[in-house]
C-alpha cells in the first residue's frame, strides 16, 4: 500500500497526577508535562513496522490540536513517520470534530490504512477512531492486538471483554491499537535531530471547513469523591475475621 | 418523556449483565420509557432475558443471518434506522458498546456522552476523565438524539420480574461487505464467574512474579467463588491473559469484594475498581497507593499471606 495516517493526540502525560481547577472549569495543564496520547505511539509503531516490512511506502503523523502539538509531531517524525500534518485549533475538540478534521485530511491524502490509539488517556472517550471510519463509510477494526496486511485486506485481532476476535476488512480502513499491539521504539538522539529536517505542514483547522464548536455543554468538573479512609489490619487472621464479619467470605 | 432504545449486548444465547446494568441507568432518565433492541441470527431467547427485567417496557429484534456476530460496521446503520422516533440510544461501555456507539453517534451526526456514570437530568450525565481523576458533567443537546455508552460499575443490574412485550422489527439499511468476521477464542470455559459480573474478584499484580505464581490467586479466587482479575503489569508479563486486565484500559468492575494481591495500585488500576463495595489491599510495600483506597489492608508477603488466608477459610 501506499500510505498510512496515524493519529497522533498532544496530551497531559502519563505520569502526571491531574488536578481539577478550583472554579471547575477543567484540570490543571499550565506547566505540566504534556506527551503523545500513549495509545497513539502504539499506533504509530504499527504504522511502522508495517512500512519497515515493505507493505507501505509511506507513514504520515497527524495531530489536531495547538501550535504546541508540533512537539509531539516531532516525536513521531523521530520515530520514524515520514512527514507530519497539523490541523490547528486552539478548541478542544470532541471526538466528532476531531474525526470530521481527521476526514478532511483523509480525502486530502487518500491513506490505504489509518491507524489511531484506542483512546486518548485525557478525555478517555474512545470515540475517534469507530467515528473517522463511520464518516469515511469504511471498516474499523477497534482494540486491535494484531495487524496483518494481505493485499487489499487486513486480518486485525481484536481483545474482545470475551477473549480475542479476528475480523477480516477491506482496505482502506481504520485501526485502533490497543496495548499489546507492540512496544512502540525509543527515540535516538540522532533520530531527533533527523526529525527536524522533515517536513511538517500547518493547516488552520477553519481551512477545512469543520467547526470547533461543542456539540456538548461542559457544565462542571470536579475531583472525584474520595473513598472513606480504611483501616490496617495487623496480620491474616484479623483480616479473615473482618471478612467473614462483613458477610464477605 | 424520554424514548430511549438500549442496544442489548449478548453472546447469542445470553443477555450480558451489562446490558442490565445499563438498563438501570436509562430507567433514571426522568420520563424514561426503556426500550431494548436484540439484533442477533435467533433473538428469541436474549430478548425474552430482556424483557424480564424490571424498567423495560418492551423488547424489539431484528432478527438477521448478517446479526450473528456484533460487527460495529454490519449493526451501526441498523441501530440507526431502528433510533428513529427515540430520544435516547444507549450502549454498555465494553468492548462491544466501545467498538459500535461512536459509530451510531457519527452516523447520526451527534456527539457521544462515553461512560455516563450519572444521571443528572434528561440530557445531563456526569462522566469520568483523565482515569477517574476529573469528573465531568456535560449536558447534551435537547433537540438531538442522546448517543451514550454506560458505565455499567456505577449501576445495579436491573433485577428480574418485568413482562414487557416483545416484538419483531424489519430494518432497512444497506450494510456494507466489507466487513467480516472470521473467529473468536475465549477462554476454556469454566464454572468460575465472569469477571465483568462477578460478586468477588481476586486480583494479581506484578508481585506474583510468574505465570505459575498466578495459580495461588486462582486459587484462593476459587476457595471464595470469585472471579480472577489482573493487573496490567501482570497482563503484560504474561502472567495472566489480556481479557482479565482490570483498570482504565481494561475492565472497569464493581464487586462487593475486591482482593488485590501485589498490586501496587497505579491510578489507572484504581479507576478500575472504586465502586467496589469493599476493597482488600495485600502488599509487601506499606507505602504501596492501593492502601490509599482500601478497606482492609495488610502489609505482608503475600507468598505466606495467601496460603495462610486459604488455611483460615477452611
Amino acid at each position: 500500500m501506499r500510505k498510512i495516517l496515524v493519529g497522533i493526540k498532544r496530551v497531559v502525560d502519563y505520569n502526571v497526577r491531574v488536578r481539577v481547577k478550583p472554579d471547575g472549569s477543567g484540570v490543571v495543564t499550565d506547566g505540566v508535562k504534556m506527551s503523545v496520547n500513549p495509545f497513539d505511539e502504539i499506533a504509530l509503531e504499527e504504522a511502522l513496522r508495517i512500512r519497515e516490512r515493505g507493505e507501505a511506502a509511506e507513514v504520515v503523523a497527524v495531530s489536531i490540536g495547538p501550535d504546541d502539538a508540533q512537539q509531539q509531531l516531532r516525536t513521531a517524525l523521530a520515530m520514524g513517520a515520514d512527514r507530519a500534518i497539523l490541523v490547528k485549533t486552539d478548541a478542544a475538540l470532541e471526538p466528532l470534530a476531531a474525526a470530521k478534521a481527521f476526514l478532511a485530511v483523509i480525502s486530502k491524502e487518500n491513506p490505504d490504512l489509518v491507524i489511531v490509539g484506542k483512546q486518548a488517556i485525557d478525555d478517555d472517550a474512545a470515540q475517534t477512531g469507530p467515528m473517522i471510519a463511520a464518516l469515511w463509510d469504511r471498516p474499523q477494526a477497534t482494540f486491535a492486538s494484531k495487524v496483518e496486511i494481505k493485499g487489499t485486506t487486513a486480518t486485525i485481532v481484536r481483545e474482545v471483554d470475551a477473549g480475542l476476535e479476528t475480523i477480516e476488512v477491506d482496505l482502506p480502513a481504520v485501526i485502533s491499537a490497543d496495548l499489546r499491539l507492540n512496544e512502540p521504539r525509543y527515540v535516538k538522539l540522532p533520530d531527533i535531530m533527523k526529525a527536524k529536517k522533515k517536513p511538517l505542514d500547518v493547516i488552520d483547522l477553519a481551512s477545512l471547513g469543520v467547526s470547533a464548536e461543542a456539540g456538548l455543554k461542559c457544565v462542571l468538573v470536579e475531583p472525584p469523591k474520595p473513598r472513606a479512609k480504611g483501616i490496617m489490619v495487623k496480620d491474616v487472621a484479623e483480616l479473615v475475621d473482618a471478612l467473614k464479619k462483613k458477610g464477605l467470605v | 418523556m424520554s424514548k430511549i432504545l438500549v442496544i442489548a449486548e449478548h453472546d447469542g444465547t445470553k443477555l450480558s449483565q451489562a446490558t442490565a446494568r445499563c438498563v438501570t441507568c436509562a430507567s433514571q432518565v426522568p420520563g424514561a420509557e426503556v426500550t431494548v433492541a436484540v439484533f442477533a441470527a435467533d433473538p428469541a431467547a436474549v430478548a425474552a432475558q430482556a424483557a424480564a427485567l424490571n424498567g423495560v417496557a418492551a423488547v424489539v429484534t431484528v432478527a438477521a443471518g448478517h446479526n450473528a456476530h456484533a460487527l460495529a460496521a454490519t449493526l451501526a446503520p441498523q441501530v440507526v434506522k431502528l433510533a428513529a422516533g427515540y430520544s435516547h440510544v444507549f450502549g454498555p461501555s465494553t468492548s462491544f458498546g466501545k467498538d459500535l456507539m461512536p459509530r451510531v453517534a457519527a452516523l447520526l451526526g451527534v456527539p457521544q456522552i462515553s461512560d455516563a456514570m450519572s444521571v443528572e437530568g434528561t440530557h445531563r450525565f456526569k462522566r469520568p476523565t483523565y482515569a477517574g481523576n476529573a469528573i465531568v458533567t456535560l449536558e447534551a443537546p435537547a433537540d438531538r438524539t442522546v448517543v451514550a455508552t454506560v458505565r455499567t460499575a456505577s449501576f445495579e443490574a436491573a433485577t428480574a420480574g418485568g413482562n414487557a412485550p416483545i416484538s419483531a422489527a424489519s430494518v432497512e439499511a444497506t450494510l456494507p461487505t466489507h466487513t467480516r468476521f472470521v473467529s473468536i477464542s475465549a477462554p476454556q470455559a469454566t464454572d468460575r464467574p465472569d469477571l465483568s459480573s462477578a460478586a468477588k474478584v481476586v486480583s494479581g499484580g506484578r508481585a506474583l512474579a510468574s505465570k505459575e505464581n498466578f495459580a495461588l490467586i486462582f486459587s484462593l479466587a476459587g476457595k471464595i467463588g470469585g472471579a480472577v482479575g489482573a493487573s496490567r503489569a501482570a497482563v503484560d508479563a504474561g502472567y495472566a491473559s489480556n481479557e482479565l486486565q482490570v483498570g482504565q484500559t481494561g475492565k472497569i468492575i464493581a464487586p462487593e469484594l475486591y482482593i488485590a494481591v501485589g498490586i501496587s495500585g497505579a491510578i489507572q488500576h484504581l479507576t478500575g475498581i472504586k465502586d467496589a463495595k469493599t476493597i482488600v489491599a495485600i502488599n509487601k510495600d506499606p507505602e504501596a497507593p492501593i492502601f490509599e483506597v482500601s478497606d482492609l489492608g495488610l502489609v505482608g508477603d503475600l507468598f505466606q499471606v495467601l496460603p495462610e488466608m486459604e488455611k483460615l477459610l477452611g
